[in-house]
């Protein structure tokens, strides 16, 4: 191999991603291929074997096999081309370039993954170890500095010290609320009840984001650190984390790890020889959005139905069986070792004024790079869309991004400048959230992205409290309405009253922030309403009472993509000749906009 | 035939007991073992959650409102092939709602609902982390990714299809 070999090169690794984008991908197969191809095989001059990683980030291209110390990156990779990579990279270190990521601007192959304008831009800090390492070997933590923290602050720091530390980082909670954490921290820390508890909220029930799955699949020791840091910090002994039951393989790497922390000693009695004693357990969660919310949460893993109570009481005084209770999200913990560990004024130095470190964000939608992408606070939405995403798919024109799952709101174009963190978005009319970020083109309906969140609340609502039981039923039926072609103009009058309502009288904030996607669409995109309401028309050509394809006959070369992709077989039209959609076989799925290249296909 | 069913009744209880068993009788472990039961079982027959509240030593009613507060708990047995729909953001922006639809007139069921043969059903789910394939479809744990309605009706033949194979074998 004549390129040079970086940090360890006796040793090669393939890592191949089987993060869930990857497996349902088939990097399974992938995997198992390598290993076979590995096995017994002495022909290398170094040792050479394969791992098996979390989410890279880079969905779009999976399955992904990096090949490390060489730095080399391969994307779309299947079964079949296991044998090739071995015999051309790893025997004769020769590139496979039809595997090379390739720009889809400039059409340019990079070598490896961290040259191309999709990880330039990012600065890892909760995903650092995501992809690097496999995330059932504590060794791979260790060698990335796993566990450090956690010495560092038992040996040598004083609970109050390491308190202060996180409040110096001014790190502020990740799971939507953006709470200061050494707050949350000190108040818990000061009470006098010496029964303490820590939880982790993995609950993640923004139906757009994936992120804390990610962390907890590929690297579920920072998140296990992080709250033996806390526990330590607070004086707590017991520990539980929330998860999905749905996330098998969180749950499943969760187990593992736990375990081994356990026979390391980072778990358990006296930890690292100190008065520390903790321990935690996994919950698994039963499916309900509202469970996210902290206080629903608690009932949850005490046994009950996962309603919340009115907060007048914070968990940090009375949570857990009665206790103080920290609750923070995955992706906070994921931040806590390194805040300890590299102190708290270099993770101060990145971000803005009043929000600090990174953040993580599934950016996902008509973006041409989906995956998970890790920026700076401050970072605008543009940079974020276009430079890291790469833009919009198949050239179309950007409407809108939605940030802050349900709670959260649409923001337009006018507004991409905008440097994002928890201040600014609050200001547009949408919030931080969880950091789903959506990314919607001209063929996105407004009002029917609208619809679909308060759909999503109105069977998520526990039903508890009044108006947000009866008032998101009737902001759902008064959308139906409109995207039936049904709506009238005393309907928007309605929506904004009732959506005040229910923001002012709803007990929990899934009640209270509900109305947040209707009135951030009927501020942003009220147009779109009125030509449901005053035309009949749904001008993205998704409501489907309200649509009717045709195609433009000065653009249609004939090509016949959309006669061959429509599933009701309802266009007609002779090679080179200008095709025509029957409307009524039409079943308005609009495979024909979608495919067409030379964007013939038209709304009326 | 008769025989057949008491038996498999027994093997049943015998599974479900073990199941329970693995808990200690605290009721902070319903939620934990109804999961467990209703993963093996694919549902929470009356007698699982009668079980589940003699272990607990809770009453029916707290049972109850637990199996239909949580949405991971089916109170009626689900089709042979279960299919999810990912109805995340990221699918639906991307026409999970076609899907939902085409699904239904290929198959007459609406999300929540089985065939009457007791063939399939229809979950939507919220986002499975692959939003890079949407939209995303899940069969029996298969997961499809970038489902158009033509490749949508291509999966559902192909398991109609295993239907009848394992009905010839049996
Ligand atoms: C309806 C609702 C749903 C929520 N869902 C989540 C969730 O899925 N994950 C999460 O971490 N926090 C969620 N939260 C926020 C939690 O209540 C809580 O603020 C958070 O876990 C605290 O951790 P943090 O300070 O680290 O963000 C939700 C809040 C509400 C009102
Ligand atoms: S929204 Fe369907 S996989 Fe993410």
């Amino acid at each position: 191999m004549t390129q040079t070999q970086v940090n360890n090169p006796d040793k090669r690794m393939i890592l191949v991603c089987c993060g869930t984008g990857c497996l349902a991908n088939g990097s399974g197969p992938v995997y198992e291929a390598f290993c076979h191809a590995l096995e017994g095989n002495d022909q290398f001059e170094v040792e050479t074997f394969a791992k098996a990683t979390g989410c890279n980030g880079l969905c779009e291209k999976g399955p992904l096999v990096k090949i490390l110390p060489d730095d080399i990156t391969y994307c779309h990779v299947k079964e079949e081309d296991v044998s090739e990579i071995v015999e051309q990279t790893l025997l004769k270190g020769e590139l496979v370039n039809r595997l090379l990521y390739r720009d889809p601007a400039t059409k340019q192959y990079y070598r490896s993954h961290h040259d191309t304008n999709f990880y330039k831009k990012q600065h890892k800090v909760a995903l650092r170890n995501i992809g690097e390492i496999d995330p059932t070997a504590v060794q791979d933590y260790l060698d990335r500095d796993g566990y450090r923290a956690l010495k560092k602050a038992v040996k040598t720091m004083t609970p109050g010290e390491v308190v202060e530390e996180v409040l110096k980082a001014g790190l502020r909670g990740r799971g939507g609320g953006g709470f200061p954490t050494g707050l949350k921290w000190k108040a818990c820390a000061s009470t006098d009840d010496p029964q303490r508890y820590v939880i982790c909220n993995g609950d993640e029930g923004d139906p757009g984001a994936f992120m804390d799955r990610s962390i907890l699949e590929g690297d579920p020791h920072t998140v296990i650190e992080g709250m033996i840091i806390c526990a330590y910090a607070i004086g707590a002994s017991a520990g539980y984390i929330y998860v999905r039951d749905e996330y098998d393989l969180a749950v499943k790497n969760l187990i593992c790890a736990i375990e081994k922390a356990k026979k390391c000693g980072y778990l358990g009695k006296n930890i690292l020889e100190s008065d520390l004693s903790f321990d935690i357990e996994i919950v698994r969660g039963g499916g309900a959005f509202v469970c996210g919310e902290e206080t629903a949460l608690i009932n949850s893993i005490q046994g009950n139905v996962g309603e919340p109570w009115d907060k007048y009481v914070f968990p940090t005084e009375k949570g857990l069986w009665g206790h103080p209770t920290v609750i923070n999200n995955v992706e906070t913990w994921a931040n806590v070792p390194v805040i300890v560990n590299f102190g708290a004024e270099k993770f101060a130095s990145i971000g803005t004024e009043g929000s600090k470190g990174t953040k993580v964000f599934s950016l996902v939608g008509k973006v041409v790079n989906t995956g998970l992408v890790e920026v700076p606070m401050g970072t605008t939405l543009r940079e974020i869309i276009f430079d890291i995403g790469g833009g919009i798919q198949n050239g179309r024109k950007f409407k809108a991004v939605q940030t802050g799952g349900p709670s959260g709101g649409c923001i337009p174009e006018n507004l991409l400048d905008l440097p994002v963190d928890f201040d600014n978005l609050s200001q547009a009319g949408s919030m931080m959230g969880s950091g789903g970020l959506i990314v919607m083109d001209d063929r996105t309906c407004m009002v029917e992205v609208a619809r679909y969140y308060v759909n999503f609340l109105a069977s998520e609502s526990c039903g508890k409290c009044v108006p947000c039981r009866e008032g998101i039923s009737l902001l759902l039926e008064i959308l139906t309405r409109i995207c039936e072609g049904k709506g009238t103009m005393e309907d928007l009058d309605l929506l904004e009253s009732m959506s005040s309502t229910i923001q002012q009288a709803a007990l929990c904030a899934l009640g209270r922030t509900a109305p947040n996607p209707v009135l951030s669409t009927l501020k942003y995109f009220r147009d779109e309403y009125l030509e449901h309401i005053n035309n009949h028309r749904c001008p993205s050509g998704v409501c489907k009472d309200l649509t009717e394809f045709y195609i433009d006959p000065e653009l249609c070369t004939g090509c016949g993509r959309c006669r061959r992709n429509c599933p009701a077989d309802a266009i007609t039209g002779e090679k080179k000749k200008t095709h025509v959609i029957e409307i009524s076989k039409c079943i308005k799925c609009g495979e024909c906009i979608n495919n067409c290249k030379f964007q013939a296909v038209k709304v009326k | 035939m008769i025989m057949a069913v008491n038996s498999q009744q027994i093997a049943d209880r015998q599974a479900m007991e073990k199941i329970i068993n693995r808990y200690p009788p605290e009721r902070r472990f319903i939620l934990a073992i109804m999961q467990d039961l209703q993963k093996h079982l694919n549902y929470l027959p009356k007698e699982a959650l009668k079980m589940t509240a003699d272990h607990v030593n809770a009453p029916m009613t707290v049972i109850f409102s637990m199996a239909t507060f949580y949405k991971a708990f089916s109170l009626v047995p689900k089709g042979r092939v279960v299919l999810k729909a990912c109805d995340g953001t990221a699918c639906h922006i991307k026409g999970s709602n076609v899907l939902i639809d085409e699904i239904y007139s290929c198959l007459g069921i609406k999300p929540g609902e089985t065939t009457a043969d007791g063939d399939f059903s229809l979950e939507t789910v919220n986002c499975l982390g692959a939003c890079a394939l949407a939209p995303v479809l899940v069969a029996n744990g298969k997961v499809y990714p970038k489902v158009t309605p033509a490749a949508l009706r291509k999966i559902i033949n192909e398991y109609r299809g295993q239907d009848n194979d394992s009905n010839t074998s049996e």
